[in-house]
């Protein structure tokens, strides 16, 4: 494994550069949230579809670019750094990630094309706690003649309110907390008895409430194996925690950015701000940061590319170590910030915003910590 | 067969026919060498020597400094080779690490042929006079005086924090050459053999109770001019280069002299919490050694990246600045946290109740707190990044 960059990927890395900057603005978060209304912005959707992006992680014979999460996390970094709000997460790596790595050839044809294009959006229902934790599942999945009935509530549905289909992962045995007897399943959007609710996060990105009553599914629309659905959502997650990583690094590294930047034009007492020892070894303790977590992400995002033997150590690692690193990111960028800082005018604080949002979601540190020392054997 | 490969085969084979069992799988075990060199064992002396008939304890120096001209790629498989069996480095030194670097880059061709090979062969071991009484973070302060008189300088003054100044044979020093100018611009570069009459050495203990560190004094030294480095005066650049070749030294290394730890710290708290398996009971401790873990996983790998980047051609870049700061945090954190795992097992200073493992824990962690200190302060490297990094005004 080579932690650099090859050629291929700085020039994916420089269009993803210019797209981004040219096309994202931080303040379209602010236009969402004033509309009340959640979700992303479609064109920005469509013609990140038309580069390409949205098929990189997936095989060419289903309209995949066959690369790999390096590749993707060098997109996702600079999505990253505009904040931009776009069902990648969602539709490419949770859902898309779950057809893919469980689903039959027949599933597969039939609906990871339309993911790679960009027109179909698919998102994964699995968390039911307030906290993450991926075996505690209740919602109930009962074979009756030869249709799976599933009842019961999920919480933080990303994108759940523009997906086309959700993958929804059920208590086909077990009792909650059990890592067997989960099996996921496909369920479209109208589904009768699907209640799907979308909310607005702090971060202006929407996620779901939803509510399964006797929602029926027949048989092909089980993904992977009855009872064998954690198989699937390990990896899943391992994937989607370091592709998250990798965004938070994009947003990590631009508060950081933003905030040195700041600290070379704001004057007080005479002097530039950062010509003060007191916010200079900050400004260096939080570069140690940054670095350490691009480190941990490139090693991660190539662990899964090789199907490294330690990966669940790196992944677990990873997302710990962006977690904190966001969280103080957000932290040091507004308090370095001063009393702007803490305006909606400026932008520093969105940069927060996401960072308590990514930091929740698959896991914050101390739950990884704990993954890393079970993983560990203490 | 490619080249490399036939290189890896060689390599293989001549280690396992050369290196002797004695230097196998022994962590922590350093030759520094010089005059008074202290060799483990007689394996150990064995390994120099074939190690230096073959130029692999410098393997990437030209040959005639006493290297075996090895290019990047060739000497990662030496690495790996000797990694593959365990074998230990045959020789460290702040020759190779530090003033080799610096000759190379400053020295005339004269002074590195006199200088590089008995660095190479582990003839002389060197210390660095660089820190004083009152110059320690200011480094440029420094007073130790050096007056030209015909082909000699006479040396006055003295050196703090020489390390392992009492066992060595040469020093090369930051010596104040013209007091009228700006403090930068009056120094200069210096080697001085110790054996010249007037240099003498008292040890400093430490709060561990080691003396690793030296005052080494200097009174009426005569230092032939030929040792100058670099001009008179300009000794400043030459300084601040070695800094960095010191700063990458601290990053790449687990402090050498604390020696291996025996145990590892779930080891260590598994015996102190006397809980033989399954997950730790003490869930702070668990935590805290799960956090330690990782953030070691993440400098690996930084530094792998750093070291990748650097072979792609790409390197170095700004990440290299934070090794010497992160590491000896680290390391810091670490015996740190050992030390307070093994609760009143490690508040042993001596005597018969507690065993040599457990004094040595005390002792590495009150040695551990120089970490922070030598080479740097963690204060002066912030200010490093801040302003060669971050480009943070003065």
């Amino acid at each position: 494994m080579v932690l650099v960059l090859s050629e291929e990927q700085e020039l994916l890395r420089d269009s993803a550069r210019d797209f981004a900057g040219n096309a994202i603005e931080v303040d379209w978060l602010r236009k969402v949230r004033e509309q009340g209304a959640a979700g992303f912005d479609r064109d920005v959707w469509r013609q990140m579809a038309e580069l390409g992006w949205t098929a990189i992680p997936f095989a060419e014979e289903v309209g995949g670019l066959g690369l790999g999460y390096a590749e993707a996390g060098v997109v996702l970094e600079e999505l990253g750094k505009a904040l931009a709000v776009t069902p990648y997460l969602s539709s490419v790596v949770l859902g898309g990630g779950a057809v893919d790595l469980g689903g039959s050839a027949e599933q597969k044809a039939e609906i990871l094309p339309g993911v790679c294009d960009g027109t179909t959006l698919l998102t994964l229902a699995y968390q039911e706690t307030a906290r993450h934790d991926p075996y505690a599942i209740e919602t109930s999945a009962v074979k009756t003649d030869g249709q799976w009935v599933l009842n019961g509530r999920k919480q933080l549905v990303l994108d759940g309110g523009s997906a086309d289909r959700i993958v929804v992962a059920a208590r086909s045995s077990g009792a909650p907390g059990d890592r067997s007897g989960l099996t996921l399943f496909l369920v479209d959007a109208g589904a009768a008895g699907l209640d799907v609710k979308p909310g607005l996060l702090l971060d202006s990105r929407s996620a779901a409430h939803v509510a399964l009553n006797d929602v029926t599914v027949g048989e092909d629309a089980v993904i992977g194996e009855v009872d064998g659905g954690a198989e699937i959502l390990d990896r899943v997650f391992e994937r989607a925690a370091v592709a998250l990583s990798a965004e938070m690094l994009g947003g990590i590294q631009e508060a950081f950015d933003r905030t040195v930047e700041y600290l070379k034009e704001r004057e007080q007492f005479g002097a530039k701000i950062g010509s003060f020892q007191g916010l200079k070894h900050r400004a260096a303790r939080w570069f140690c940061e940054v670095e350490l977590t691009r480190s941990i992400v490139m090693q991660a995002l190539r662990a899964i590319d090789d199907g490294a033997e330690n990966l669940a150590e790196i992944v677990s690692t990873c997302k710990a170590r962006a977690s904190d690193a966001f969280r103080l990111s957000g932290q040091e960028g507004i308090q370095m910030h001063g009393g702007m800082g803490v305006t909606d005018e400026a932008d520093i604080g969105f940069f927060l915003k996401r960072a308590r949002v990514s930091e929740l979601l698959l896991g914050d540190s101390a739950f990884h910590r704990n993954q890393f020392a079970e993983l560990k054997g203490y | 067969m490619s080249d490399l490969e036939a290189f890896r085969l060689e390599t293989r084979e001549w280690l396992e026919a050369n290196c002797p069992p004695g230097v196998r799988n022994r962590p922590g075990e350093v030759v520094w060498g010089g005059r008074r060199c202290q060799f483990p064992n007689e394996d150990a002396k064995i390994w120099l020597e074939r190690m230096v008939e073959k130029g692999w304890t410098v393997p990437t120096w030209p040959k005639p400094y006493g290297g075996a001209g090895l290019n990047d790629e060739e000497a990662k498989v030496l690495r790996q080779e000797m990694a593959r069996i365990e074998a230990n480095a045959p020789l460290f030194s702040f020759g190779i690490a530090m003033l080799a670097p610096a000759l190379m880059e400053f020295a005339s061709e004269e002074q590195q042929l006199e200088h590089l090979p008995p660095i190479a062969r582990g003839d002389f071991r060197w210390c660095q006079g660089y820190s004083e009484p009152g110059a320690g973070s200011d480094l440029a302060s420094l007073r130790c005086r050096a007056v030209r008189d015909g082909d000699h300088y006479v040396v006055n003054g003295s050196k703090i924090w020489t390390s392992d100044a009492d066992v060595s044979d040469w020093i090369f020093c930051l010596v104040r050459t013209d007091p009228d100018v700006p403090k930068h611009e009056g120094i200069s570069f210096l080697l001085i053999d110790m054996e010249t009459p007037g240099v003498s050495v008292t040890p400093i203990e430490l709060i561990s109770g080691a003396s690793p560190f030296c005052q080494t004094f200097f009174d009426d030294v005569r230092v032939p001019a030929a040792n100058l480095i670099g001009e008179e005066n300009k000794g400043w650049t030459i300084a601040k280069r070695l800094l960095q070749h010191e700063r990458a030294m601290l990053g790449e290394t687990a402090t050498r002299r604390g020696g291996a730890n025996r145990k590892g710290l779930v080891e260590v708290a598994r015996d102190a919490l006397r809980a033989p398996d399954g997950p730790l009971p003490d869930a702070a401790v668990r935590e805290e050694i799960a956090q330690f873990d990782m953030d070691r996983m993440c400098y690996g790998a930084t530094f792998q990246r750093s070291a990748d980047a650097a072979r792609a051609g790409r390197g170095p870049g700004p990440e290299t600045s934070m090794f010497k700061l992160y590491l000896s945090e680290l390391n810091q954190r670490g015996a740190d946290l050992r030390q307070r795992i093994v609760g009143a097992d490690g508040l042993g200073w001596a005597g018969e109740g507690f065993d040599a493992d457990e004094l040595q824990i005390t002792r590495e962690w009150l040695y551990g707190r120089a970490a922070t200190i030598l080479g740097g302060t963690s204060e002066i490297q912030m200010n490093i990044i801040a302003k060669r990094v971050l480009g943070l005004p003065d």
